[in-house]
């Protein structure tokens, strides 16, 4: 599929090698020729250095063939502006980078209906969100949703003390009763969806999905339940922050943010009246401690720089503090914090990709059956994604444990959602038409349902 | 430095030099001229050495940077020319090794020059692998590589780069493969129409293919002594034509067959190309009338010998080292010009030409008014810094390189002018130089073995543009401390 992404910063940088990977055609805009050099040096792309609102730019980069164009500048006008362009030009479809908090959702559908713009992307709103569902969750532990929220995935790290060492599945399944499913492994660089005689060893990351109520009882059988956040400490006043703190606010969390600049601070004041804006550098060590550091339930650290946000991470750890969270941008320092044991950040990078990669996917099968949620986790090795079956579909009514002998190595079914009622699918259970699936496959690509089964 | 990764992909440039020496095999299976046994023992050769590069190398990393992409293509095309000799060698077609690789060399880098005395005593299967071997030099082996096999890296750009000829290279479509495989793909395919035109003319199939091998690569390998001046004006006319068509940047013919003929036919360096060959052709048909019956006559030989020079091919239909003194030095002159940046041809390319005449010109107007700013723009577009400074670099590199084959062959006991234009011919990609000696009329066989070394080494820098050579023969490139 022809792409073509304008602005080639953190995040555009990022959709390009997702989208190469993915086996697009990617053509990469940006006006900075040095940019553009490394661009060309490093991913198999087309690339053309010019202004993204030019329609002699546009039209250099194929904007008038494409399927897809991304604008992600960090300017809002030159992107709605820019997907503008394309369309009228033929692109089919446009996705905008949007992140002006005072954007209401009202004003961007406005937008969005008189520009042909297809889809807002909004990095910032998506940290915050993720962010807001991590504070949710015990240290050490994410959750991703599907089914609308019925099913949840939470991925944890088995710790040398953790009850779960030494056990092997069909052990776990004894001790541990429940309706779950451990979806996938990973121990080092590899992830393996796991089978029963499979031991769990201390370093390993598992994936377990379950309905949203049983998540709950496990974590707490497993000793992970905590209490819930009730104040958060945010550090940098970004627009990640608005929007983690807007929606924190919202759940009654009192939320205190620390922001160096006073006309941001101010205008942050006038935005989130419920939240408690301090003026100061937050990684001094003296200010924290003072506007109580000690006390907070969690710190979040959303400053600009990820080196200042990790070593305030590792410090809010030192003191004690019941969650540090933190935001890392670049993709070299995700994984130094998983070795420093800081096991919960938030990468924009990867929110961004999968969110357009699912998008992307989307538009290429529209037909067949439809890919409703994608998540990619464990260094994007592992693929959990939402299907509709629709009518056709080969296997129907066949049982799971028949079907799964003909399924591909590393695949399972995690779950089925048949008329509103979720089933954490044993051997027994059947596929029907209308179901909406979750599959979670390793090491592979899953673009249609019936990627999932071997070819005869 | 991915050592195992440049390894791994020199196998594979081997393997494919292997599976390519199957067509003059089969040419020397149907001719019966005896030759096929040299052909099968090279081809075993070159795949057992590939296969065994490949095997061994086994590189678990596939990135590669700059450096690598530098030594690849140097080691590459090396590896090309030694084992494409093997078959001259072997056969004792031609009995000295260095001949052969002097004769290989010619052949990949699209020169032409040859130190055979007598062509037409080769037997077919030779002179066609000969051929051949400017057909696949012309667009680039590993071009060719990157077009067939499978490959998940993106880092290739730094080894097309290295090869493709140019001031800068441009990708015709997002993806490498693709953008080689269209390379490929309009190659062969005004390969194939030119064959047609020749067979129209009356040429035999063997010969319109030699022929075009010779052409397509800019080479100017032919089969007669006399190279292509029995043919008749029809055939010369063709002949004329499609070196002017391979001489021009193949990026235009992508722009047709997406039917933008306007912006194809824009282009400031074909205009530029086109312009010189018009304008040298009538100076030098005036020059040459009175010795030819009509201005006709004068105009199809001048106009082919142009075309001849100027795409890089050497060809010729007269002894063109005969003509006055004027046209000689035109033709001379033509040798350093080149054909365009993204053809097949060799000199300097008239991309770099114009651009260095635009700089001069913007370096005159800075001197008369100092505050002045100027950029140069080219084919409507700015041309940015680096790019100005790496032509200029270039052309200084150049210099020192021609100086440099200049010296090493005074060694030698042949006269100013046939050294100067040797040096000039085959560093540029020539074939033929002025002088009774290596005349159209000549060879080189009566250099010595030192002397066609140092030439050999000329065309295969003047082919690569000089610096993947250069990387590769620099010490300090392969010290364990430079990564």
């Amino acid at each position: 599929m022809k792409i073509i992404v304008v602005g080639c910063g953190k995040i555009g940088t990022g959709l390009i090698g997702s989208l190469v990977e993915e086996g697009h055609d990617v053509t990469a805009v940006d006006i900075d020729p040095d940019v553009i050099g490394d661009i060309t040096n490093a991913y198999d792309v087309m690339t053309v250095i010019g202004n993204g609102v030019d329609c002699d730019t546009l039209e250099e980069a194929g904007a008038r063939s494409a399927r897809l164009l991304i604008a992600v500048t960090p300017r809002d006008e030159v992107n709605i502006l820019c997907c503008l362009l394309s369309r009228r030009m033929g692109t089919h479809h446009a996705v905008a980078r949007v992140e002006d908090p005072n954007s209401s959702d009202r004003e961007l559908a406005f937008i969005k209906k008189h520009t042909s713009v297809s889809m807002f992307l909004n990095p910032s709103k998506l940290v915050a969100e993720e962010l807001a569902n991590m504070l949710k969750l015990p240290s050490g532990i994410r959750a991703e949703y599907f089914a609308r929220r019925k099913f949840e995935m939470i991925q944890l790290k088995v710790k040398a003390d953790s009850p779960l060492r030494g056990l092997s599945l069909s052990e776990m399944r004894q001790v541990y009763k429940g309706q779950y499913l451990v979806l996938a492994a990973a121990r080092g660089d590899k992830v393996v969806v796991p089978k029963g005689p499979f031991v769990l060893e201390s370093g390993d990351e598992i994936l377990i999905g379950a309905k949203r109520e049983g998540i709950e009882f496990l974590l707490k059988e497993l000793g992970y339940w905590t209490n819930a956040t009730k104040s958060v400490m945010i550090v940098g006043g970004s627009r990640t922050a608005y929007f983690l703190a807007t929606s924190l606010t919202k759940q009654k969390v009192k939320v205190k943010i620390i922001e160096q600049d006073r006309k941001h601070c101010l205008e942050l004041c006038d935005l989130i009246p419920d939240a408690s804006i301090i003026q100061g550098d937050g990684s001094r060590r003296e200010l924290l401690e003072e506007e109580g550091l000690g006390s907070v339930d969690a710190l979040v650290t959303l400053t600009g720089i990820d080196e200042q946000n990790l070593l305030m991470t590792i410090f809010a750890q030192k003191n004690h503090v019941r969650r540090a969270l933190c935001k890392i941008d670049r993709e070299e320092f995700t994984e130094l914090a998983s070795d420093m044991d800081v096991d919960s950040f938030v990468s924009p990078g990867s929110l961004v990709n999968n969110n357009v990669i699912r998008y992307a996917r989307a538009i290429e099968n529209s037909e067949g059956s439809k890919m409703e949620t994608l998540y990619r986790l464990m260094d994007d090795k592992l693929e959990a994604s939402e299907f509709i079956v629709q009518p056709g579909f080969e296997y129907e009514d066949m049982t799971l444990a028949e079907l799964s002998k003909r399924m591909k190595e590393n695949i399972l079914i995690g779950g089925i959602q048949r008329d509103n009622v979720l089933i954490i699918p044993g051997g027994d259970d059947v596929i029907q038409v209308g179901d909406r699936v979750i599959v979670v496959a390793a090491n592979q690509p899953i673009r249609d349902l019936t990627d999932i089964m071997k070819e005869d | 430095m991915n050592r195992r990764m440049i390894a791994y992909m020199i196998g594979q440039v081997m393997l494919i030099c292997g599976a390519l020496m199957a067509l003059p095999l089969l040419v020397s299976l149907i001719y019966r001229d005896g030759c096929w046994l040299s052909f099968a023992i090279s081809i075993g050769l070159s795949a057992g050495i590939g296969a065994a590069l490949v095997f061994i190398s086994h590189p678990d990393m596939k990135t590669i940077y700059a450096k690598e992409g530098f030594i690849i293509v140097a080691i590459s095309w090396v590896a090309l020319s030694a084992l494409g000799a093997f078959p001259f060698f072997i056969s004792r077609a031609i009995p000295s090794y260095i001949d052969a690789f002097f004769e290989t060399v010619s052949g990949f880098t699209t020169t032409g020059s040859s130190i055979l005395t007598d062509v037409e005593a080769l037997p077919k299967s030779m002179l066609f692998w000969r051929s051949f071997t400017h057909w696949i030099g012309g667009m680039g082996v590993i071009v060719f590589m990157m077009a067939i096999v499978p490959s998940q890296n993106n880092h290739n750009m730094h080894v097309m780069r290295a090869e493709v000829p140019g001031p800068t290279v441009g990708k015709l479509v997002p993806r490498l493969k693709d953008t080689a495989r269209i390379l490929y793909l309009l190659y062969v395919g005004l390969s194939v129409v030119m064959t047609i035109f020749l067979l129209a003319g009356g040429m035999d199939l063997y010969d319109a293919l030699v022929h075009m091998f010779g052409t397509a690569g800019t080479g100017g390998f032919g089969v007669k002594a006399d190279s292509v001046a029995g043919y008749n004006t029809y055939l010369q006319w063709v002949i004329t034509v499609f070196m002017l068509i391979f001489g021009i940047n193949f990026n235009l013919y992508y722009l047709v067959l997406r039917k933008h003929f306007k912006d194809a036919l824009r282009s400031e360096e074909m205009h530029v190309f086109l312009g010189l060959w018009l304008g040298s052709t009538l100076i030098i048909s005036f020059s040459i009338l009175n010795t030819h019956a009509s201005f006709g006559d004068a105009f199809t030989k001048a106009g082919f010998q142009v075309a001849s020079i100027m795409s890089t091919s050497g060809f010729a239909t007269e002894n063109f080292d005969l003509w006055p003194q004027l046209a000689r030095t035109i033709l001379f002159m033509l040798m350093f010009v080149g054909g365009c940046a993204g053809s097949t041809g060799g000199g300097i390319k008239v991309a770099r030409i114009v651009m260095m005449f635009k700089t001069v010109k913007r370096e005159v107007n800075k001197l008369l008014h100092p505050r002045s700013i100027g950029v140069i723009r080219f084919e409507g577009r700015t041309v940015d810094d680096r790019t100005v400074n790496g032509v200029a670099a270039y052309a200084a590199l150049y210099v020192l390189v021609l100086a440099i084959t200049f010296l090493l062959l005074t060694f030698d006991t042949m006269d100013f002018e046939t050294n100067i234009t040797a040096a000039v011919s085959c560093f540029n990609n020539i074939g033929p130089g002025l002088g009774a000696i290596i005349g159209p009329a000549g060879s080189f066989a009566a250099y010595s073995s030192f002397s066609k070394f140092v030439l050999s080494v000329a065309m295969l820098l003047g082919r690569l543009e000089i610096y993947p050579l250069l990387i590769a023969l620099d010490p300090a490139t392969w010290s364990r401390s430079s990564r």
